[in-house]
């Protein structure tokens, strides 16, 4: 801890106050509606959570107050001083001691109901152990009354103490009342010290043997003229007291009120007193500054006056002068400091490759490079394709583009056999093929049940005549084979999707189908939205 | 001057071009064009939309781990100028970005590699399951037969002129 704040610890309540407190919290932020009917492990829950919460909140609060209090081993020893000679030692540490052990107390409380809630078994009992539980907690807050008030007390009279930090130089300046210390810092500083005339009550005074403990400089302001009320006997025996609380500190005796009565205008008695003052030899303590430092500090000096700025050489050159600061560049070679750097190539920045290593790294990437071509890592085989694959694609081809349209036309079944004939396909058994049987089923149908009231028509086209290559079309056009054209069917339904959430055909369309839509703008406006008629 | 790269689609940004914004906490993004200053505005991530470069390396479309990007850097090292160390670094720059370029090339070629595969496979399948669809089977004995019938003949024939 660096910086002691005495000020932030939160107020101790009374014993009394402290079982209010955590009763009214319990009963406000815990469920209250409960009914007999409810299953009891509900009404178990019920009860247990009061006194778990009743619990933690007496344990939470007490917590805080044990941290909140310094403990007396952790805090600077100044201040551990202090408090002890304010508070007393043993006492603050009982009562602290006390309140942990009330603390630990409570949290047994609880733990023994919350075990008996598991026996309760109807909404009386678990009602009656919740009262029991609480009422013990209670109890044992009440005995804690006395460490409370004391506690209190002590925070109280902390947070009023003045702040000092122990771990800064400060400089102490001490005296009997009314010597002017108020008017000596009012002086030096812009603090406004207001002038306080009461004395040191006998407390304080031991408390300024905690003073011992700070790096201070000390300052004991005297009163020649005696004009506080005190003499200068009284003065130098309190000096004397103190003194030996001040051993390896800078002291110094300030002598005040020197215009209203000079020490030689003293009688010689009292001037003797002053003389056991100058015979304490001061130790001369003056900045320490490095040798180093002052070196620089010579070395600095003496280039500063020979050193020409660019602002002299300006004034010199008048308007010939022209601003260079390549001269100043502490290159390797210093003729290549004209030269001009390339910084761009091919959308690279020169900047970005600078690296004194780089000829080791890119003979390392060439090997790589090699050892790659050997490895055949960009042998791409496209010529290893033979003879065979290549018709086999053919054929596959062909085969995909002679797949049957839905749009096939019909051939009459002599055809099919003469064209199958030719190719020496020769059927036998003509009543036995599945086309005949067909023919025949639906022949019999038709006769039997309806006749065909409308034929489709056929193309009355001459199916031999040869038909030019025609452009694919758009939607087929750079599409190798089925799975692809698939794929992208699917892709163009996916990429659709977006715009069909917004009622947009694609990217383009901005059309706004009804500017002034006639729900929106007819009648009159009445209390509601704008957008809502 | 510096050639800086667009924080979107990390193109590059010449002196001049496009638009930097600096955020209050000092981070500088910059954008090659209003395309991709929108995007960042709509709060998307250069990650998931598909033409950038992030996207790319991401998604494994292009080469996104390879020593031959080590050259390019911000170093933050300071080296002094030295005109033989600038000369081969800009030699040194040709070869690699050459080096770059081959293997940038090399990886979407692998990548096109396993369709070729599939595709091969697939009319593989196609040949042997469909060939029916363009050659009748039961044609191509009748032409075998044939052949064979020739065959004969030629044969008989032989045989006569010898005896």
């Amino acid at each position: 801890m660096s910086h002691y704040n005495f000020k932030k610890i939160t107020v101790v309540p009374t014993a009394k106050d402290f079982v209010d407190i955590v009763l009214s919290k319990t009963q406000r932020k815990t469920p209250t509606v409960i009914h007999r009917h409810y299953k009891i492990s509900r009404i178990r829950q019920f009860y247990t959570r009061k006194i778990k919460f009743a619990q933690q909140s007496f344990h939470d609060k007490l917590t805080m107050i044990i941290t909140d209090f310094p403990k007396l081993e952790d805090v600077h020893p100044f201040y551990a001083d202090l408090m002890n000679v304010l508070y007393d030692k043993d006492h603050f540490k009982l009562a602290l001691g006390q309140i942990n052990t009330a603390r630990h107390l409570i949290d047994n409380v609880s733990k023994d109901y919350v075990r008996l809630m598991k026996y309760a078994d109807s909404l009386y009992r678990c009602k009656q152990l919740k009262k029991a539980s609480l009422g013990r907690m209670c109890t044992i807050m009440k005995r804690q009354k006395q460490s409370l008030e004391y506690l209190e007390q002590v925070r109280q009279h902390l947070s009023r103490l003045p702040t000092i930090d122990p771990n800064t130089r400060t400089l102490l300046i001490c005296g009997f009342p009314n010597v002017g210390k108020s008017s000596f810092i009012n002086k030096i500083t812009r603090a406004d010290v207001e002038v306080q005339p009461y004395a040191f009550t006998t407390k304080s005074l031991f408390a300024i043997t905690a003073l011992a403990h700070l790096r201070a400089a000390v300052l004991y302001v005297m009163d020649v003229s005696e004009q506080c009320g005190h003499s200068i006997e009284q003065q130098v025996s309190l000096f004397n007291n103190i003194k030996p609380l001040f051993a390896n500190k800078p002291l110094m005796v300030a002598v005040n009120k020197i215009d209203v009565l000079k020490i030689e205008d003293l009688p010689q008695d009292k001037q003797d007193l002053f003389k056991g003052f100058e015979e304490d030899d001061i130790p001369e303590r003056p900045a320490f500054i490095p040798e180093a430092v002052l070196k620089k500090r010579q070395a600095m000096e003496i280039e500063r006056e020979k050193r020409k700025t660019e602002r002299d050489i300006e004034l010199e050159e008048g308007d010939d002068y022209i601003l260079d600061l390549r001269k100043t560049w502490d290159l390797h070679k210093p003729e290549e400091k004209y030269d001009v750097i390339p910084e761009i190539w091919e959308g690279h920045n020169v900047a970005d490759f600078i690296d004194p290593d780089i000829m080791e790294k890119l003979d390392a990437l060439e090997r790589e490079e090699e050892l790659r071509e050997k490895a055949g890592y960009y042998n791409n085989d496209d010529s290893e394709e033979d003879e065979d694959t290549k018709v086999m694609r053919k054929t596959a081809f062909k085969v995909q583009r002679s797949r049957v349209p839905r749009t096939a036309k019909k051939i009459a079944a002599k055809d099919m056999e003469e064209s199958m004939a030719e190719l020496g396909v020769e059927i036998e058994d003509k009543s036995s093929t599945h086309y005949s049987k067909l023919r025949e089923r639906g022949a019999s149908q038709r006769s039997a049940s309806r006749v065909a009231v409308k034929r489709k028509r056929e193309v009355s086209e001459n199916r031999s005549r040869t038909r030019s290559a025609s452009k694919t079309t758009r939607d087929k056009s750079g599409i190798r084979d089925e799975p692809m054209a698939k794929k992208v069917k699917k892709i163009a339904r996916k990429a659709q999707f977006g715009f069909n959430q917004e009622a947009r055909k694609g990217e383009a369309d901005r059309r706004v189908l009804d500017m002034k839509p006639k729900h929106l703008f007819s009648g009159k406006r009445g209390m509601g939205k704008t957008d809502r008629r | 001057m510096r050639l800086e790269k667009c924080y979107f689609c990390s193109s590059t940004i010449y002196p001049g071009h496009g638009i930097e914004f600096v955020r209050n906490d000092c981070k500088i993004f910059r954008f090659c064009r209003s395309k991709c200053h929108k995007g960042f505005k709509k709060k998307r991530n250069p990650r998931k939309a598909r033409w950038t470069k992030a996207y790319r390396k991401a998604a494994g479309k292009d080469l996104a781990v390879d020593p031959s990007f080590e050259f390019e850097k911000r170093r933050n090292v300071p080296v002094k100028y030295d005109r033989q160390l600038w000369t081969t670094t800009v030699k040194a720059m040709q070869r690699i970005s050459e080096i770059k370029t081959k293997r940038q090339n090399q990886h979407i070629l692998n990548r096109l590699k396993k369709g070729k595969e599939l595709r091969l496979e697939a009319d593989k399948l196609e040949v042997q399951k469909n060939i029916h669809f363009i050659k009748s089977p039961a044609a191509r004995s009748v032409q075998l037969e044939k052949k064979l019938v020739e065959v004969i003949h030629e044969e008989d024939e032989d045989k006569m002129e010898e005896v």
